[in-house]
């Protein structure tokens, strides 16, 4: 710990960036005298006192992801874990560097599987190269000499060097382009639940995320955005505010929004208040939940619809059914909510821009800068600082436009903008509003023989990304129901499709995405067929992932350790479920109890994962709780509503989450099966509804196909 | 000029007497351990002491705070890791984004003072800070460890 504390983070990435091109592994970058931390490779930095700092490249929103990228590059290293920090690479020195460091976005749980065999390369090269300089000093034979926790050993001789007496000459050495990776069996670091590198500077206050950046002669903005999604700026009356303390200048930002700049952000966000602002609110400002809510309907029953996955003849098995089932679910926008409203810090001078931004994507962040200010990419530095959580709204990156067009009116001062959290909530990118009609067709000993799931409702894609849509069709509407990923597939006669319904409300990925609903849907309305067909949910689930063993590991891990089919007491009731998303196998089994007046209680969630491999288990039993919270907040509270063509619920008091009290106790199984790397992050959200609203119908006899569920009558008598 | 005591120092300030303690504290005295989350006292992560109250302090001006003594996360401990709280949030790896932790915190700090073995009921009356990383499981945990190091950590 004292090491820890110790250390005093050195700007080392400025240097790098002047060195020039190269590739990752093949590339060469001449030490640094700096600190005397010496640079083996591009993601390994190691000082004479053995402090190794690996550099991240993925965003750290609370995930994880700063700890389990560096475990995955000590471990190739051979490093002692106790010397081990992190450190990001800024996205300019990457953009100058050809992206030697890769990807730099962070979602879709793939910080850790996405980057795995460069990073866990970079270790290993470096290792390759303390073992050579080691072997040279020694004048010895590389291969008699082994390295393990942060020294290189001559075998026969038993004579040691620690890295940080060799990693000088290390660095004078090739990087090597061909290194072997350790095989699982031989891994140290990564499975180990070792504590997360960035929690001390998070107990005392010290942490500066981008909301806490202090500059000199510093300034702040306060903004409103037209209040009407897709509608304009009209004029503001500046004059009228103009006297109020500490305002400095009143800016039109894009074509859409005002800020106020001031000496403190309060004083902004006060005179923001008083300003006169006119708006030209557009077609939008007729559109209301009500019309949405009918015009996804109309997707529920139409003939055009994008496919998904067939096989069979779903129509015929129906047909030939002995009993059918249908049922009608639906989930609506939400608000993302990080902790942290939007915010970033944008300074101009001279042609060039430099901006403090706490982004889920460091690369987009930049070319967004740059697109603002009008400048080159090169002209553009970005600091990455720790999010305040991000959940998907952080790779959006409207609010670093916003601050960049301000900054560039106000030349030569840094400005910080924050949003109001009324700003952040009004001005999401929510999580996309769909509905979903399943039939399914049973045979007479209570085999499904049949299944249709139509969704209805807006897609990501079509809004944020049209170039990604394939033919049309936004794959990212199956999330958890593509051939790859669906369980169900002993399922005789299959149709999944979508019939795109957009509004013109701003959608976007929110943790879990689409699997957050599809999965609601399909395992609520699997529990309804298991019901209809007279079986237990579990034996239900069993037969009909015969063909899916890593499905039913999980779903059978969660049985024996809930102990299902063993009493409860009085009043408590079991769900069940299971998934696949992000790559992970996931399962739950919750316990809730429901009062005759219809107060629900979850008592416990049991969950599975099969990630794959696990890296940190500890902190993978972190996400599927913070999962649980995530994705029950939605269940249980969670929507924005529209009215007048504008988001309804401004705050936490018209927008509930979920609290400590609400918090059941959840026990995770981690069930790593190898061979493949899942996700972490998302999968296990998927569960943690179904099975609550399954335990739900099975306490109260009531099916809750409509969210969230504060808006349903749980009473029972 | 407002006086205030901040963690023991006397502070003066010149800031409007309705101004929140919460942007006082972050944009006049630069302390920004103490968080904005809300701006209507839903959230918590604003949580200050207030002679030795959890308190959020987006809802307090500045002028109606007197001579009462303010601590902030700055100040729960001299080297910002011992207070038990602290210890114990350590020891259970709570914070995940940690944007809430110095609100939760302070509301655990406060909760323990007033109630040094609080049950898993005390908790969840006391605890009603938002954390959307959904850190709850441990800081309860976290806080039965704190309980259980006393004065001693």
């Amino acid at each position: 710990m004292s090491n820890r504390l110790a250390l005093r983070r050195r700007s080392f990435l400025g240097s790098i960036a002047a060195v020039g091109g190269g590739l990752a592994l093949g590339w060469h970058v001449p030490a640094l005298a700096q600190g005397g931390g010496q640079e083996l490779g591009i993601w390994v930095v190691i000082s004479p006192d053995d402090t190794t700092v690996v550099r991240i490249a993925r965003s750290e929103m609370g995930q994880g992801t700063f700890t389990g990228l560096a475990q995955l590059v000590a471990d190739e290293l051979d490093a002692d874990w106790k010397f081990v920090r992190a450190e990001y690479v800024s996205p300019d020195t990457n953009l100058a560097n050809k992206r030697a460091w890769g990807d730099m976005s962070t979602g879709g749980s793939r910080g850790i599987r996405g980057s795995v065999d460069y990073v866990r390369k970079g270790g290993a090269a470096a290792r390759a190269m303390l073992i050579q300089a080691a072997a040279q000093r020694w004048n010895v034979p590389v291969a008699e000499c082994t390295a393990a926790n942060s020294a290189v050993t001559h075998t026969s001789s038993g004579r040691t060097l620690r890295y940080g007496e060799v990693a000088a000459d290390a660095a004078k050495l090739p990087v090597p382009d061909a290194v072997k990776l350790k095989t699982p069996a031989q891994w140290t670091i990564i499975g180990k639940g070792v504590k997360r590198l960035d929690t001390v500077e998070k107990l005392s206050g010290k942490q500066v995320f981008a909301i806490d950046v202090q500059l000199p002669d510093m300034l702040n903005a306060a903004i409103a955005q037209c209040p009407v999604f897709g509608g304009t700026l009209t004029s503001f009356d500046a004059d009228k505010i103009k006297s109020m303390p500490g305002v400095r200048q009143v800016v039109a930002v894009g074509d859409n929004a005002v800020a106020v700049v001031a000496d403190k952000w309060y004083q902004a966000k006060t005179a923001l208040a008083a300003l006169p602002i006119v708006w030209n609110e557009g077609a939008g400002a007729t559109v209301d939940s009500a019309q949405i809510a009918a015009l996804l309907k109309t997707g529920l029953d139409a003939k055009e619809a994008a496919l998904g996955q067939k096989h069979g003849d779903v129509e015929a098995g129906l047909a030939s059914a002995a009993k059918v089932v249908e049922a009608v679910y639906g989930a609506p926008f939400l608000a993302h909510a990080t902790m942290e409203p939007m915010n970033c810090t944008a300074k101009f001078t001279d042609g060039k821009v430099e901006i403090w931004v706490p982004s889920q994507n460091g690369d987009a962040s930049l070319a967004s800068a740059a697109e603002a200010a009008g400048v080159k990419l090169a002209d553009v530095k970005v600091n990455k600082l720790h999010l305040g959580g991000g959940f998907g709204r952080r790779g959006q990156q409207d609010y670093t436009r916003q601050a960049v067009l301000i900054a560039k009116q106000v030349p030569g001062r840094p400005v910080k903008l924050i949003w109001s959290r009324e700003e952040d909530m009004t001005h999401d990118f929510y999580r996309p509003i769909t509905q979903c009609k399943l039939r399914a067709g049973l045979d007479g000993n209570g085999n499904v023989v049949a299944l249709h799931a139509r969704l209805s409702g807006q897609s990501i894609l079509a809004y944020l990304a049209p170039q990604r849509m394939e033919n049309g069709v936004d794959r990212i509407a199956f999330q958890g129901w593509t051939e790859e990923e669906f369980g169900y597939k002993s399922i005789p006669n299959l149709l999944i499709d979508d019939a795109v319904r957009n509004t013109n409300v701003p959608v976007g990925f929110w943790r879990g995405v689409n699997v957050n609903q599809n999965t609601i849907y399909m395992e609520c309305f699997i529990d309804e067929l298991a019901h209809a067909a007279g079986k237990d949910p579990l034996e239900f689930r069993r037969a009909l992932l015969v063909n899916s063993p890593k499905h039913l590991a999980v779903l059978n891990a969660v049985a024996e350790k809930a102990e299902w089919g063993k009493p409860l007491p009085s009043g408590v009731f079991r769900g069940i479920c299971q998934n696949y998303g992000y790559g992970s196998y996931t399962a739950g089994v919750a316990e809730v109890s429901v009062s005759p007046k219809g107060e629900l209680k979850v008592h416990r969630i049991v969950a599975a994962t099969d990630p794959g491999y696990a890296v940190n288990p500890q902190q993978i039993e972190a996400q599927v709780q913070g999962s649980f919270v995530y994705g029950l907040s939605a269940v249980l509270f969670g929507q924005i509503t529209i009215d007048k063509g504008r988001a309804v619920e401004t705050n936490f008091d018209t927008y509930p989450v979920m609290r400590i009290a609400d918090m059941p106790k959840v026990e995770t199984i981690i069930m790593p099966s190898g061979g493949f790397w899942g996700g972490v992050g998302e999968p296990t959200i998927a569960v943690a509804g179904p099975a609550v609203l399954n335990a739900i119908f099975a306490a109260t006899g009531k099916r809750i196909r409509t969210l969230p569920l504060r808006l349903s009558d749980l009473g029972h008598a | 000029m407002i006086k205030l005591t901040v963690n023991g120092t006397s502070r003066n300030v010149d800031a409007d007497a309705d101004t929140p303690l919460l942007w006082v504290l972050r944009e006049w005295l630069g302390m920004t351990g103490t968080k904005y989350g809300c701006g209507i006292a839903q959230c918590g992560a604003c949580t200050v002491h207030i002679d030795g109250a959890a308190t959020r302090s987006c809802q307090v001006p500045v002028g109606s705070v007197g001579d009462a003594k303010i601590t902030t996360i700055e100040g729960l401990s001299p080297d910002g890791l011992s207070h038990p709280v602290q210890v114990a949030w350590l020891q259970h790896d709570v914070p995940q984004c940690g944007y809430c932790q110095s609100g939760q915190i302070m509301a655990a700090a406060a909760l323990l003072k007033a109630t040094p073995k609080p049950s898993d009921a005390d908790i969840d009356d006391a605890m009603t800070n938002i954390c959307r990383c959904g850190t709850y499981q441990r800081i309860r945990e976290a806080i039965h460890t704190a309980a259980s190091l006393g004065g001693k950590a």
